[in-house]
């Protein structure tokens, strides 16, 4: 036989009628073609063995290009036929019809914001230290330099245990009103150097109204090493400031008073609301409080046994409630302490 | 502390923006909180001139004016002033204009005379305190001329937040002094107006003991450190002059009489509070700074009677008390009208004494919040000095013989040392000496000796009780040089050594855990209504509702629940993660424990149309669900258990951890059933995920429909068919069915558990799966008496 074989000829023409080839019609023909027993082709192929060499190559080789192109032509074929039926399918699906979710549940919006804060933090070499919320008067106030009965614990209205009466004053229990025990917790824990940031909730006699609450979450840091200055103060956290809230965001640091730290300060960001031209939010002056810092002072550090001419460092405490309510819009307080899920389903796939 | 503008003017000797005050207080830490402007909306009067004044027909202290305001109308006004003449111009609210205090003036009748406008006083316009008559304007301007142009600008009232450190700002001086530092200008006291040139004798110094002017002085308690005295006869009480009132007004203090209002000019002006006596009302004629002993009591100003604590520091006369030192004077000794002598005070006292005091009669007052802040006991001399001529210039009156000035013992204002290396390793900049001395200098303190052996003498002002030790100073100078001037460089430093603490990091794996099953978290207050008997109670609630700390989650969970309810939201699923309190006897502190709850109620996933209304709910499988992923989380090692009809949590000590299970609120009639657990979280080691090779060889699944017993437990045999078939190759045991109901035995239901049968090293043949299926049967009815529902 020779490449122009009547067989060959019609097996040509039978490949170029697969593309439009039905269904039935094309399993039929890949059967009548390609089929193990009575296939046309693999006949073809079985008679090889009877031909001379010469006849036996020219044609072999034929034969297979044909084997492959028909293999290929059914399978686009076979692949076409099924896309259409698919999409025949779907033409008659409305597919505008809702989809089918799951519960998307979510971190609290004050969990996020302490998350993100303490991220920050840990990427400036800060760990993460807690303490109890119930304190003695020692560590929540002496400790950290208040004085005995000074004005400056009007700041704090503190809420002590019922402990039935009969405690000396300084030992009796109270209701934390700051993390800052925490820090005299890790002082007296070890040598420093010291990293930390400290979250957790604090307490205060406040009522509970929109813009109060008689327990928050606070987040404060410690730092404390050889040779930190309020330059490092000021370098940390206006990069946490960078980092937290936009890398152009504008930080001012104002002197205030704590009687833990000395020198102390307010840190106040650019209002994000008005962009500094001054709005309600902000009061007119274009800045937000965000928080207080300072460095820690030198009779706390005695008070934890440790040499304030050697050992130097700064203190910070912040709100994340406030911040939370800053950020997202909030306009009351009391909506974070609730569980109503129209308002926590808001927050749901938000960096959950 | 509320400052008026035009007072610190008066020390700046120049006209003030208020906002920019505001910005350089604040970036001196004394942050302005509102600026009020006084005398506002002055613009909608104008100057009338008063062109007849009539008697009232039907009022005795009314009159009735024809009033020319300039507009071609006279206008008919009723007034009450005694002060109204025809001819005088004043102030003149026409129809329709809006008082400083809101109200809009109307054409009425009074005493059925119509008035058609209103003269006004100064307090009206919101200029003064006057309001004894109308505010006359001495002016050659024409009726119908705005009163702006008139009347200079009103003042401005700055509320500073005065932090409790600085007293010295609790006075205008101080304020002024801190202005003129942030705007490199000189300050000046201003000069009392048409002062008397009276000559003001010094003052006699003595110890605790003293006569002057025929009252004997007698300081029977250390608590007063200092106390100036002098008695003025002749004084005459009455009102103040203008510019007094004004000044005292700008600065929110309302004008009383000349006497009081000389006090309250000193305490506002120099921070320094002082007190008048009625001289004729002191028995003795004496004045003895001393402790209260026990049962004395004495009745205020204020006319509350009040019992005075024993140790208490008391001003008396010779036969009772007639002062609480620092707080507040006595109503019996208090000056009257009728006044004509007085015994003038100007005292330094304890700051913790009049502190104690004020909070065991519960009277805060202006004065006991400057003393308790510390007044400046050595510039008291200069206030008091201040305060004679003042009130000789205002009240009249002499000076009977001498002043005193008791000092029991003679203290030094303290001398600090100060390093500039010192403030290089605090501040972390090198400051040139000369900078470090204009901070100094700038608060008043007295620079004494210049650096040589590397630290400066420095002196303190009085005024500056803050500053005791070389870090105060330090802060000083890091304040006046300005925090804005220290530079912001990150410099190498060193990480903490410390790791996480571990309930941070079990919170946030369970917070991650819960919040992938589609649960929201919350945090509710830790203070509740009610508790457990065990729970802890708050001392000092503000509100019932927040008198107890929580001794669990759950009760504040289905609180949150109900709230839910009540918006008509029945799809809950809710996750907190919080502190748990238990009483540990009277002295120790509770044990707190960090806990996490879960509650959910309503549908398992979000209503899907195809579901045709028929969206399944949450039920008590769907808790034991959550419940093993919290409990894997929460207290690795721990586990679910069955006690009674409820799920426990133990660990692996044996001890509860935890429960779960379905549990009530209070639920309106659509809601559906709420499931809850909580869990104490164990800061453990979750156990490393180890790898496990995968299967080579496929597995053989058997389906066994299993008769047991309704009071059997169905883990009773899963647990015996993994133990038994392990050497059979048995790897997994589900149940995949159960059925109660007809055609089974007696008190039997039929569980079909699945069983799954892989070797790591050959496939299994039917031989070897059908031999172990019939020797893990034998087991379970010889054991359990549980036998295949087929057979």
């Amino acid at each position: 036989m020779s490449p122009d074989h009547p067989a060959l000829a019609d097996l040509s023409r039978r490949l170029t009628a697969i593309p439009a080839l039905a269904a039935d019609a094309l399993e039929a023909e890949e059967i009548a073609v390609l089929g193990r027993k009575q296939g046309e082709l693999t006949r073809q192929l079985k008679a090889l063995a009877t031909l001379p060499i010469e006849e036996k190559r020219a044609l072999g080789g034929e034969l297979n290009r044909l084997k492959l192109a028909f293999e290929a032509a059914f399978a686009a074929r076979r692949g076409e036929l099924s896309a259409a039926a698919a999409s025949a399918a779907i033409r008659d699906l409305d597919l505008t019809m809702p989809a089918r979710h799951s519960w998307t549940g979510t971190r609290h919006p004050v969990t996020m914001v302490v998350d993100e804060i303490v991220a920050i933090f840990r990427g400036l070499g800060f760990s993460v230290a807690l303490g109890p919320e119930v304190e003695p008067e020692e560590l929540n106030f002496t400790a950290l330099n208040f004085p005995d009965d000074h004005p400056a614990m009007d700041m704090h209205d503190t809420l002590y245990l019922d402990q039935g009466g009969g405690v000396p004053t300084g030992e009796r229990l109270l209701l934390r009103t700051h993390t800052s025990p925490v820090q005299i917790r890790v002082m007296r824990d070890g040598p420093p150097p010291y990293r930390v940031v400290m979250p957790g909730m604090v307490y205060r006699n406040d009522a509970f109204d929109p813009s109060h609450a008689p327990a928050f979450s606070q987040i404060e840091g410690l730092a404390i090493d050889e040779g930190l200055t309020l330059v490092d103060l000021k370098a940390t956290l206006t990069h946490f400031a960078r980092t937290f809230l936009g890398a152009d965001t504008r930080v001012r640091f104002r002197p205030s008073f704590f009687p833990f730290t000395e020198p102390s300060a307010e840190m106040d960001v650019g209002c994000r609301l008005c962009g500094g031209s001054g709005c309600p939010a902000c009061k007119g002056t274009g800045w937000m409080e965000i928080l207080g810092c300072g460095m820690v002072h030198e009779q706390v550090l005695r008070n934890c046994d440790l040499d304030p001419e050697r050992w130097t460092g700064f203190a910070f405490g912040m709100g994340p409630q406030r911040i939370a309510m800053q950020r997202y819009g909030v306009p009351d307080i009391r909506l974070l302490y609730g569980g109503d899920m129209r308002f926590l389903g808001q927050f749901a796939g938000e960096g959950a | 502390m509320k400052a008026s503008r035009r007072w610190l003017e008066a020390f700046l000797r120049q006209p003030l923006d208020p906002a920019d005050v505001a910005e350089r207080l604040g970036m001196l830490g004394a942050p302005v909180d509102s600026v009020e402007s006084l005398g506002a909306g002055l613009e909608q009067f104008v100057v009338a001139v008063v062109t007849d004044v009539r008697p009232h027909p039907d009022a005795d202290k009314l009159r009735v004016t024809t009033v020319d305001d300039g507009s071609g109308t006279l206008w008919n006004v009723v007034c009450g002033a005694p002060n109204v003449v025809a001819g005088g111009k004043y102030p003149f609210a026409r129809l329709g204009t809006t008082m400083p205090g809101g109200m809009v003036i109307e054409r009425r009748k009074l005493r059925g005379q119509p008035s058609e406008g209103m003269l006004c006083s100064a307090r009206e316009l919101g200029l003064g305190t006057e309001h004894d008559g109308l505010l006359a304007l001495e002016t050659e301007a024409l009726p119908g001329t705005p009163l702006t142009a008139v009347v200079g600008g009103g003042d401005h009232r700055l509320e500073i937040d005065v932090t409790p450190n600085r007293p010295d700002l609790l006075g205008h001086k101080g304020i002024a002094r801190e202005l003129a530092l942030s705007m490199r200008v000189p300050f000046r006291l201003p000069p009392i107006p048409e002062a008397t040139t009276a000559d003001i004798p010094p003052p006699e110094r003595a110890a605790a003991e003293a006569t002057v002017g025929g009252v004997r002085l007698a300081i029977d308690d250390r608590g007063c450190g200092r106390f100036l005295g002098a008695v003025i006869r002749g004084v005459t009480v009455g009102p103040s002059p203008a510019w007094l009132a004004e000044r005292l007004e700008g600065a929110g203090v309302r004008s009383i009489n000349n006497v009081v209002d000389v006090t309250n000019y000193l305490l506002l002006e120099l921070n320094q509070p002082m007190h008048a006596y009625d001289a004729a009302t002191l028995r003795g004629p004496a004045i003895i700074v001393r402790s209260a002993t026990a049962g004395e009591s004495l009745v205020t100003l204020d006319g509350v009677s009040r019992k005075l604590g024993e140790g208490m520091l008391v001003i008396a006369d010779a036969e009772r008390v007639i002062g609480i030192a620092g707080v507040m004077g006595g109503e019996a000794t208090e000056v009257s009208d009728s006044t004509t002598d007085l015994f003038l005070e100007c005292a330094w006292f304890e700051p913790s004494r009049v502190r104690s005091a004020r909070r065991a009669v519960g009277l805060s007052t202006d004065a006991s919040h400057r003393f308790e802040r510390g007044t400046d006991r050595w510039g008291a001399l200069d206030a008091f000095q201040r305060a004679l001529r003042l009130l000789l210039t205002v009240a009249g009156g002499r000076i009977d013989g001498a002043t005193v000035d008791c000092q029991p013992t003679q203290v030094h204002p303290p001398r600090i040392f100060l390093r500039p290396a010192r403030v290089a390793q605090v501040l972390g900049v090198d400051l040139a000496w000369t900078e470090i001395e204009r901070c100094l200098v700038g608060i008043g303190a007295t620079v004494v000796s210049k650096p040589d052996d590397g630290r400066i003498a420095v002196d303190v002002p009085g005024w500056r009780p803050d500053l005791l030790a070389e870090i105060d100073l330090i802060e000083e100078i890091a304040r006046v040089h300005g925090y804005d001037n220290i530079p912001s460089e990150l410099r190498p430093f060193r990480p903490g050594l410390r790791v996480d603490d571990p309930a941070w990091t079990a919170a946030a794996r369970v917070r991650a855990g819960m919040t992938a099953l589609g649960l929201s978290e919350v945090m509710t207050l830790p203070m509740v209504a009610a508790a457990g008997d065990q729970a802890p109670k708050v001392l000092n609630p503000l509100s019932a509702e927040h008198g107890v700390l929580r001794d669990a989650l759950i009760p504040s969970l289905l609180r949150q629940v109900e709230a839910n309810w009540a918006n008509q939201t029945g799809n809950i699923r809710l996750y907190e993660i919080g502190t748990v309190f238990t009483a540990n006897g009277a002295k120790a502190r509770p044990i707190e424990r960090l806990a996490a709850a879960f509650v959910i109620s309503g549908d398992r996933h979000p209503a899907h149309w195809s579901e045709a209304g028929q969206t399944a709910s949450y039920d008590r499988w769907d808790a034991r669900g959550i419940s093993e992923r919290l409990v894997a989380l929460a207290n690795p090692g721990a586990s679910v258990q069955v006690e009674q009809d409820r799920w426990v949590f133990r660990n692996a000590a044996g001890e509860q951890v935890g429960w779960c299970g379905m549990v009530t609120a209070d639920a309106p009639p659509w809601a559906l059933p709420v499931f809850a657990g909580e869990i104490t979280i164990a800061p453990g080691v979750v156990p490393t995920v180890g790898y496990q090779p995968l299967p080579v060889y496929p597995a053989s699944v058997r389906d066994l429909a299993l008769l047991v017993g309704l009071d059997q437990q169905i883990a009773d045999a899963t647990t015996l068919l993994l133990e038994r078939g392990r050497r059979h190759e048995l790897v997994a045991v589900a149940v995949v069915d159960e059925y109660r109901g007809a055609g089974l035995p007696e008190r039997r239901r039929s569980v079909t558990v699945r069983l799954t049968f892989r070797a790591t090293d050959r496939t299994l043949t039917d031989a070897d799966v059908d031999r172990a299926v019939g020797r893990l049967c034998t087991s379970l009815e010889r054991e359990l008496d549980i036998t295949l529902r087929s057979a």
